[in-house]
C-alpha cells in the first residue's frame, strides 16, 4: 500500500500494521485501557450489497409498480398473546435505552415510529413517560441488569422483550460511564449519581433455556397473557438458539447481527465477536422450519439495515420484520455534517463519531447535557425518521413488485441470488448466473 | 377467607382470580392449598391483601409483588420475590437461589436458610434471613439491606454498590470491593427496626457490617486484577 499523504510512491505501509492498527497500539500504550466505543462494527463483512434482486422477465410476472398494491403489514406475536402487535410497515426501532440516549432522542424516535404505524423499544433503563406517550406501540425490554424494571410499566408495554444479547456484543453486558449519569438517569436505575453503571451479562434470576420457560410463563402471568413476548439474541449460535428460543415459548424471536449498534462496550467486542446479519438469518429460518414454526414465530432481523434493498432482502431470506437502531438514529441527525465544527472539537468528525459513551454528541441525540439535548428538536427529528421509514418501505416494495409480491414476506430465497462466494454461502443464494449454493448439492 | 386449592384449580385462575382484587377489592384474606412446587403462584399482586400459601412453591413466587402480605408456608424455589415493588413476602422454610433479586422495595423474610445470590443486583429491598446464605449473594447490590443471622458463603457483596449487608456468623469470603465497615450507632438502630419489622429475636450488637468500598465505582486501570 502506498503512502499518499508523503506523495512518495517508494514508501510502502504495511497491510497488517497499517496505520489505524499503530496508532491502537500507541492508544493502548498510553492508556493502559482498552477502546471503549459506540457504534457497530466498522470492519467490511459480507452484507447485503452481496446479494441481488432477480426482477421478472418472462418466467415470472411483474407487479404494476404504481397501481397495484404490495402489503406491508405483518402481525407479531399471535401464538399465545391476547393482543398480538399489527405493524403497518415492517420495520421497527430497535431497543435504546434513556440514559445512553437523551430523553429528546426518545421521544423522536415514538414519535416518528407512531407516524407510520410501527413499534419502537425501551432500553436498558426503563420506560420514559416521554417514550410512552408518544409511541403508539412500544416494546419494554426485560434485561439482566433490570434497571427501571417494574410490573406498572410491564403491564404498559405492547410487548416483552426479554434481552439475552445483542449483536454487537454477544455475551457481554453493558456499561454506562458516570458522565453520563444524571439524576434523573441515577433515579430511575436506583445508583448514585455520576458513577459508572454496569449492567450485568446475565440474568439474575434464571440459568438456561428450561429457567427462561418458566421466566416467560412468570411474564406472561403477571401481564394475564395480554401481550406478546420476545427474545433477543445476538447472532452466534443462531440454529441452536432460536430452537431452545421457540421451545421456551418465544411468540417472536429477534436475532441481531454483528453490525449492529451499542451505546458502549469494548471495541475488541464489537469487531470481534459475533456473526454477520446475512448469516444469521438462514440458520434462524432453517431452525424455525425445522420446528414447523415460520411464520408462527415470528422473526424480526437487525444489524446494518440501510435502505429498502436491505429490508427487502432480510424478509426474502425469511424475515417477517427488521428492526433499525444506528440508521434511525442517523435519521434524527446523528453525524449529520452540519455539527462538523463541533465534532472536530471533541477530536472526531461528522461521519465518524462514535463516543457516545461521552456523553458530548453535538447532535444532542447520546447525551444527557442540558444545551446539547435542546439541539435535538423531537418533533422535527420524529418527522425526519417517519420519512425516513416510508422510503425504506416505499424502496422494499418496489423491489417486491418487480419480483411479482404483492406482500414483502412473499419475497423469498429463489427472488435473491449472491454476487460472492462468501456471501452465496452465507445467505444460501445461488452465485450469480449459477445455480451453485457452497456447501449445498447441486 | 377464600380457598383456592391447586389441585383443582390452575395457577392461571389463582393469578387472575388474585390480580382482580386490585380493582375490585372483595376478599383480603386468601389461602392457596396443594402448591406442590408449582411456578409462578401470586405473581405480579398489587393490592392489600394477604395470601398464605400452605405447602411448597416453586420458581418466582411472590414475583414483581406490590402491597400484598404473602407467606409460604414451606420452602419456595428460584427467584421468590423477584423484582418485588412491595409488601412483604416470608418463607417459612428455605429459599432457593436468587431470593429477592432486583427488587426495589418491600421486605423479604426468609425463616430458614437461602442459596446461592440471594439478593442479586437489589434495588432497594429489605431481606432478612434467619438462617444461611449461599455464595455471591448480594452480587451487584445495589440499595436496601440484606441482614444474615447465619452464616455467609464466598464472594459476599461482590461488585457491591450501596446495599447496608449485616452478618451475625462467618463469611466465607468476601467478593471485589465488599469490606467490613464500622458498625455505627445509626447501623444498629437501623438494624434493630429491620430485625423487629421481621420478628427476629437478635441482638443487633452481635452482627458485623459490610459495604461497598467503592473503589470499582469507575473503571481504574489500576484495578485491573480485580475486574
Amino acid at each position: 500500500m502506498s503512502n499518499d499523504t508523503n506523495n512518495n510512491p517508494s514508501l510502502k505501509e504495511s497491510a497488517t500494521f497499517d496505520r489505524a492498527t499503530m496508532a491502537e497500539i500507541r492508544r493502548a500504550a498510553n492508556t493502559g485501557i482498552y477502546d471503549i466505543r459506540g457504534f457497530g462494527a466498522k470492519r467490511k463483512v459480507p452484507h447485503f450489497d452481496d446479494l441481488l434482486f432477480l426482477g421478472a422477465s418472462m418466467s415470472r410476472y411483474p407487479l404494476e409498480g404504481y397501481r397495484e398494491t404490495c402489503n406491508t403489514s405483518v402481525i407479531l406475536g399471535d401464538r399465545f398473546a391476547k393482543k398480538p402487535i399489527k405493524l403497518d410497515i415492517p420495520v421497527t426501532i430497535a431497543g435504546m435505552s434513556f440514559g445512553a440516549l437523551s430523553a429528546n432522542a426518545k421521544e423522536a424516535l415514538g414519535r416518528g415510529a407512531s407516524i407510520v404505524g410501527t413499534s419502537t423499544t425501551t432500553g436498558d433503563g426503563g420506560m420514559t413517560p416521554e417514550e410512552r406517550g408518544q409511541s403508539s406501540k412500544l416494546v419494554y425490554q426485560y434485561l439482566p441488569s433490570r434497571y427501571g424494571m417494574n410490573p406498572d410499566d410491564l403491564r404498559k408495554a405492547d410487548a416483552i422483550e426479554v434481552v439475552l444479547g445483542q449483536g454487537a456484543k454477544p455475551g457481554g453486558g453493558g456499561m454506562l460511564l458516570g458522565q453520563k449519569i444524571t439524576d434523573r438517569v441515577a433515579q430511575m436505575r436506583n445508583l448514585p449519581k455520576g458513577i459508572d453503571q454496569r449492567s450485568a451479562c446475565r440474568h439474575p434470576d434464571w440459568t438456561g433455556p428450561d429457567d427462561l420457560a418458566i421466566k416467560i410463563q412468570e411474564l406472561r402471568e403477571i401481564t394475564d397473557w395480554e401481550v406478546p413476548i420476545y427474545i433477543k439474541v445476538g447472532a452466534t449460535r443462531t440454529y441452536y438458539d432460536v430452537k431452545l428460543a421457540v421451545k421456551a415459548g418465544a411468540d417472536v424471536i429477534v436475532v441481531d447481527g454483528m453490525q449492529g449498534g451499542t451505546a458502549a462496550t469494548q471495541d475488541v467486542f464489537i469487531e470481534h465477536v459475533g456473526i454477520p446479519t446475512m448469516a444469521a438469518i438462514p440458520q434462524a429460518v432453517q431452525a424455525l422450519q425445522e420446528m414447523g414454526m415460520h411464520r408462527k414465530v415470528q422473526l424480526i432481523v437487525s444489524g446494518g439495515i440501510r435502505n429498502g434493498a436491505d429490508v427487502a432482502k432480510c424478509m426474502a431470506l425469511g424475515a417477517d420484520a427488521v428492526a433499525i437502531g444506528t440508521a434511525a438514529l442517523v435519521a434524527l441527525g446523528c453525524n449529520d455534517p452540519k455539527w462538523d465544527e463541533d465534532y472536530k472539537a471533541i477530536g472526531s468528525a461528522a461521519g465518524f463519531y462514535d463516543d457516545y459513551q461521552e456523553g458530548k454528541d453535538p447532535a444532542g441525540i447520546s447525551t444527557q447535557d442540558p444545551e446539547l439535548m435542546k439541539r435535538l428538536d423531537p418533533v422535527e427529528a420524529g418527522r425526519r425518521l417517519a420519512n425516513y421509514l416510508r422510503v425504506l418501505t416505499l424502496e422494499a416494495q418496489t423491489l417486491a413488485r418487480a419480483c411479482g409480491k404483492n406482500d414483502l414476506r412473499n419475497l423469498e430465497p429463489e427472488d435473491l441470488v449472491a454476487l460472492t462466494v462468501e456471501s452465496a454461502a452465507m445467505a444460501r443464494v445461488p452465485l450469480a448466473g449459477t445455480n451453485w449454493i457452497p456447501g449445498q448439492r447441486f | 377467607m377464600m380457598t383456592v386449592d391447586l389441585a383443582a384449580q390452575s395457577v392461571r385462575d389463582l393469578n387472575k382470580a388474585l390480580h382482580e382484587c386490585k380493582d375490585n377489592l372483595t376478599e383480603k384474606e386468601w389461602v392457596v392449598t396443594n402448591p406442590k412446587g408449582n411456578h409462578n403462584i401470586a405473581v405480579g399482586l398489587d393490592a392489600d391483601i394477604s395470601v398464605d400459601i400452605h405447602g411448597h412453591a416453586g420458581y418466582f413466587c411472590a414475583g414483581m409483588n406490590k402491597t400484598a402480605n404473602i407467606t409460604v408456608h414451606g420452602n419456595a424455589g428460584q427467584g421468590v420475590a423477584e423484582n418485588m415493588m412491595s409488601g412483604v413476602v416470608r418463607i417459612k422454610g428455605d429459599a432457593s437461589q436468587a431470593a429477592g433479586a432486583t427488587a426495589h422495595g418491600g421486605l423479604l423474610v426468609i425463616e430458614g436458610n437461602a442459596g446461592a445470590r440471594c439478593g442479586i443486583s437489589m434495588k432497594g429491598v429489605d431481606i432478612v434471613v434467619k438462617g444461611s446464605i449461599g455464595h455471591m449473594s448480594c452480587f451487584m447490590g445495589q440499595s436496601g439491606s440484606l441482614v444474615v443471622c447465619g452464616d455467609a458463603g464466598e464472594a459476599l457483596g461482590d461488585s457491591l454498590y450501596e446495599v447496608h449487608i449485616y452478618v451475625k456468623g462467618t463469611v466465607k469470603s468476601l467478593g471485589a470491593d465488599c469490606i467490613e465497615k464500622e458498625m455505627r450507632s445509626e447501623h444498629v438502630a437501623e438494624l434493630k427496626g429491620l430485625l423487629e419489622k421481621a420478628g427476629v429475636d437478635e441482638n443487633p450488637l452481635d452482627f458485623k457490617r459490610y459495604g461497598s468500598a467503592r473503589q470499582l465505582y469507575t473503571f481504574k486501570v489500576d484495578n485491573a486484577s480485580a475486574y
